[in-house]
């Protein structure tokens, strides 16, 4: 019932439009005799000056009302670099968009037409428009300069003593990897891939058998961090908003970034004066229908704190693969066996994160 | 849809048959005239038609979407009883949202704005601006408007598929796209959306090579290149990046069927999913995407292109000036053609593919930047000292130059592949391209429609109706789309269907409620516009031959249906299509192009 009044009322409502608007224009051809009238372009050009320049007011007041919403300050190197950027280009931009905005606005006014005058005939003028060729391209030069520089910088190799990780996304989760004491991440392949092995590691390789999996993303701070980013099923997209750093997750296809944190999750909290703060990745390339809540925490500690929590994590082949192997439950697999063979799934499968049952 | 002016069109062109013993036509009945007619003017407002109706459905699709992303929290049971298959328990499926999300995304930018926007304007401008009788070839360019047909209802019936039409978004990534088991969106309903695109790149081709033979060869006496419109000069290049690119589309798409029918691995690789590994080896996904966006992106200049072009025309005549650099805004056209196949990985620089390209791709995509700057300044110039008539196609040229400004500069942030570490696929990029290309696209469409109504119709549109729609859409377009860029710069991603699942998001809340009401409101206004079309199609006051005093030659051809344009011979051209207010001294402030020159004005350079 109030689905059908609401349709009626803006039937109704369309129906004054129309008709306000339809004795608008009797009464106009009525005043000026059919002639072209003069005095309703000066409205209309008032009309439409104000308009815009109200419009374009509201929206650059906007910008400073919504500024304290925005992202904190970067929490790693790399983001401060991408901030600094964007900070000359907002500069740049804003001042282009005040000139333009309000010049097309005010022109629309002030030259709006009157019978008695006639307009410039102004076809061309080669030192204005060489004028306005080269001072663009002066500004986007030095753009490009130093966003290309940046670029450049933020893709360099990671430095030797990086901390290796592995981010693995799957529909709708994160999965971890760190490399362990020899900070060298094992093979993998996806044809292991089984519930009882969910990122496909090659234990057959030593150099997996130090590997760990944990829940949560833990980082030093001040350290630099190669991260190594594949996905299993569909292209997904490893966000980091606050350390401004992003790269897609693309099966098949390996991808890297590294960078730097500079901000722990305790100093950002006091910053922020909000004591349940926390970093965290999100998916950012559509992922199917649970792409809105694929998320994980991360947590950027000091040295020490970190240093702590990498003692206590567990190796995921000694605690639960070595024992499963010796007890006959679980078979070593190799890519290539794998494609004979099938595995027994038992004991293993119980450690799988709860999260990633989600 | 144009009876009464049309009544007396079959009249006189029956006259004129006869009267230039043209026995090529023969009785008309209301299927071969309004149906399946070879007349361009036809075949135009046919595009138009079809577009509105498009127009309707994807902004309604947004609509909905919108709904969810104002208020997640609540329910809606009577959106349940119409559209029950998308909803459940008054709340719209997150599958359901995706399918909306991509559907809008492929109905607005390639039925709308592609088809219908060069469709409607290249059909009913370029024959009678160039002087042309009609098409080069009239038979391909009505199968142009019915593959079109095709296409939309091959596209329109996914949307009734019980398992949901293609939900991958419109750039269709596989192997999201690819596989069934990824997301139910992926079986049936992409099947159907990739049918649909390849019949639709049958129009838009034939379309395309049909405008460009026509521009090329069929310019009346006197018609040189530089003496043609800016509109035909915009079409023209539209029309070649549309040849150019579009069959990429298709070789990308077939590789695609191939993956998801016949086994092949040409995007698909390393693939484990519920957890069985799939046999899919040596693909590559980030092929798929080099394909894409080597059409995606001159996709979106087929899109503004037109615009530009319908905007620089009808600026100079409602200025009563010549357009400011002629020249410039040509050589700045070719310069965005010739840039726009050199871009396209700006849409890839955190894909994965090497990060070296993206130093290239950063070097060439800001380099647009300087034809686009070109254009707003000569735009702005044609106003300065002009003679302005503020009506509604200068309302929405205005509002064009103002939502190009406000999108275009949001570009040089994008297109720096280290400011797009932090912005790439947020709702900064919602932001950006709806208004560049979105909303602007459809301003200059809305200006072309207000201006060449009388052309379409012999009569004139409601301009108090005009004045309210685009007051609402103005103001709506900024409101909506505004404070995307504050959402995009707090990290917040694109295509989440709530953002309650994270702390960081959900502070928006409220501003997501306000452009959810500004959505609703302006896809409101839009009804105002078309019951203003249609009205005015039987009521409007009837219009003059000539009713905006433009030079142009679609102004000299006789008001109506005309099949063959003009009467008598082809008008021969002198001049170029700008000479407004060009003699202080004569009465009149327009000289069209049929006017011979002046001596004066032959020993003038020109």
């Amino acid at each position: 019932m109030s689905f059908i009044l609401g349709l009626l009322t803006l039937v109704l409502l369309y129906i004054v439009i129309v008709q306000i608007s339809k004795a608008n224009e009797l009464i106009k051809t009525l005043q000026s005799d059919g002639k072209e009238d003069e005095d309703s372009y000066g409205n209309s050009a008032l009309y439409l000056s104000v308009l815009g320049f109200v419009t374009i007011i509201v929206s650059i007041a906007s910008c400073f009302y919504y500024a304290p919403t925005l992202l904190p300050t970067p929490a790693s190197e790399q983001g401060e670099w991408i901030n600094n950027l964007m900070i000359v280009t907002l500069v740049l931009t804003s001042i282009v968009f005040v000139i333009t905005q309000f010049a097309l606005f005010w022109f629309v006014y002030r030259y709006h037409y009157r019978k008695d005058r006639k307009a410039y005939f102004y076809a061309h003028n080669n030192k204005l428009e060489i004028l306005w060729t080269t001072i663009p391209a002066a500004v986007l030069t030095i753009l490009i300069v130093f966003g290309i520089q940046k670029w450049f910088k933020i893709f360099s190799p990671a430095p030797k003593e990086a901390i290796q990780i592995e981010v693995t996304g799957k529909q709708y989760t994160w999965m971890v990897r760190y490399a362990g004491r020899d900070n060298t991440l094992g093979k993998r392949d996806f044809s292991l891939v089984k519930s009882d092995n969910e990122l496909g590691i090659d234990w057959n390789d030593k150099k997996s058998h130090d590997d760990f999996v944990p829940d949560e993303i833990v980082l030093p701070v001040n350290k630099p961090i190669s991260i190594n980013i594949g996905a299993l099923d569909v292209i997904h997209n490893f966000f980091l908003p606050h350390f401004r750093l992003m790269m897609s997750a693309v099966p098949g296809v390996p991808t890297h970034l590294w960078f730097r944190p500079t901000i722990t999750t305790e100093e950002m909290r006091k910053k922020l004066n909000n004591p349940k703060f926390d970093y965290f990745v999100a998916c950012n390339k559509l992922c199917g229908s649970g792409h809105y809540n694929m998320q994980k925490k991360v947590r950027v500690v000091t040295q020490e704190e970190f240093d702590k929590w990498f003692r206590e994590q567990k190796s995921y082949y000694r605690w639960i693969v070595q024992p499963a192997i010796e007890d006959g439950s679980f078979k070593l697999a190799t890519p290539a066996s794998e494609l004979k063979q099938s595995l027994h799934h038992n004991t293993a499968a119980t450690h799988s994160s709860t999260e990633e049952k989600k | 849809m144009q009876t009464s002016t049309s009544i007396e069109s079959h009249v006189d062109e029956h006259a004129q048959h006869q009267a230039h013993g043209g026995g090529h036509h023969h009785t008309e009945t209301f299927i071969s005239k309004y149906i399946f007619s070879l007349d361009h003017k036809t075949i135009g407002k046919q595009f138009l038609t079809l577009g509105m109706l498009w127009a309707i459905v994807g902004g309604g699709l947004s609509v909905l979407f919108r709904v969810q992303l104002g208020w997640p929290d609540e329910t809606f049971p009577i959106l349940e009883r119409i559209f029950s298959s998308w909803f459940t328990d008054g709340k719209l499926n997150p599958e359901a949202y995706y399918s909306l999300v991509t559907m809008h995304g492929t109905i607005m930018v390639f039925f709308v704005l592609t088809a219908s926007l060069s469709g409607t304007f290249a059909n009913l401008l370029v024959p009678l601006q160039i002087g042309a009788r009609d098409m080069a070839s009239p038979l391909m360019n009505a199968l142009s408007f019915w593959f079109f047909v095709a296409a939309s209802i091959v596209m329109f019936s996914s949307l009734f598929l019980s398992s949901g039409a293609a939900s991958a978004g419109w750039t269709i990534y596989p192997p999201l796209s690819a596989l069934p088991q990824a997301s139910p969106g992926s079986g049936d309903g992409m099947t159907f959306w990739l049918i649909a695109v390849v019949l639709f790149v049958v129009s838009t081709l034939l379309g395309g090579l049909n405008y460009v033979s026509t521009i090329l060869n069929m310019r009346t006496k006197g018609m040189t290149m530089f003496k043609l419109p800016l509109t035909v000069w915009a079409i023209l290049f539209t029309a070649i990046v549309g040849i150019l690119s579009f069959p990429v589309l298709v070789s990308c798409v077939v590789l695609l069927i191939f993956d998801r029918g016949l086994g092949t691995s040409f995007y698909l690789s390393n693939i484990v999913i519920g957890g069985k590994a799939l046999p899919f080896a040596g693909g590559s996904p980030i092929l798929f995407q080099h394909l894409f966006w080597f059409l995606g992106h001159p996709e979106v200049y087929i899109v503004i292109l037109p615009a530009m072009g319908i905007v620089s025309e009808v600026l100079a005549v409602q200025s009563r000036k010549p357009i400011f650099g002629y020249q410039a805004m040509i050589f700045s056209l070719l310069g965005i053609t010739v840039l726009s196949f050199l871009v396209w990985a700006h849409h890839m620089f955190l894909s994965g593919m090497n990060p070296f390209l993206g130093s290239l791709f950063t070097l060439f995509t800001l380099l647009i930047a300087i034809p686009s700057a070109i254009k707003v300044f000569n735009w702005i110039t044609t106003l300065w000292r002009g003679n302005i008539r503020i009506n509604t196609p200068t309302l929405f040229c205005i509002g064009f130059v103002s939502l190009f400004i406000s999108g275009g500069l949001t570009g040089i942030w994008l297109g720096n592949s280290t400011i797009d570490i932090q912005l790439h696929d947020t709702y900064f990029v919602v932001a950006h391209f709806h208004i560049v290309m979105g909303v602007a696209a459809f301003f200059g469409m809305f200006a072309g429609i207000y201006h060449w109504f009388p052309r379409m119709y012999g009569r004139m549109m409601n301009e108090t109706l005009g004045f309210i729609h685009f007051t609402i859409t103005f103001i709506g377009a900024y409101v909506i789309f505004w404070p995307m860029h504050f959402l995009g710069m707090a990290g917040v991603p694109r295509r989440y269907y709530t953002f309650n699942e994270f702390e960081a998001f959900a502070q928006y809340d409220d501003l997501n409620k306000v452009i959810s009401i500004a959505a609703i409101v302006v896809f409101l206004a839009q009804f105002i516009f078309l019951i203003n079309y249609v009205w005015s199609i039987f009521k409007g006051k009837k219009a003059t031959q000539n009713p905006w005093k433009a030079n142009t030659l679609e102004w000299d051809a006789p008001m109506g249906n005309l099949h063959g344009n003009w009467p008598g011979e082809l008008p021969e051209v002198h001049r170029w299509p700008y000479d407004y207010s060009k003699f202080a001294d004569s009465e009149t402030d327009f000289i069209p192009q049929t006017v011979p020159l002046t001596e004066a004005e032959k020993n003038e350079k020109h």
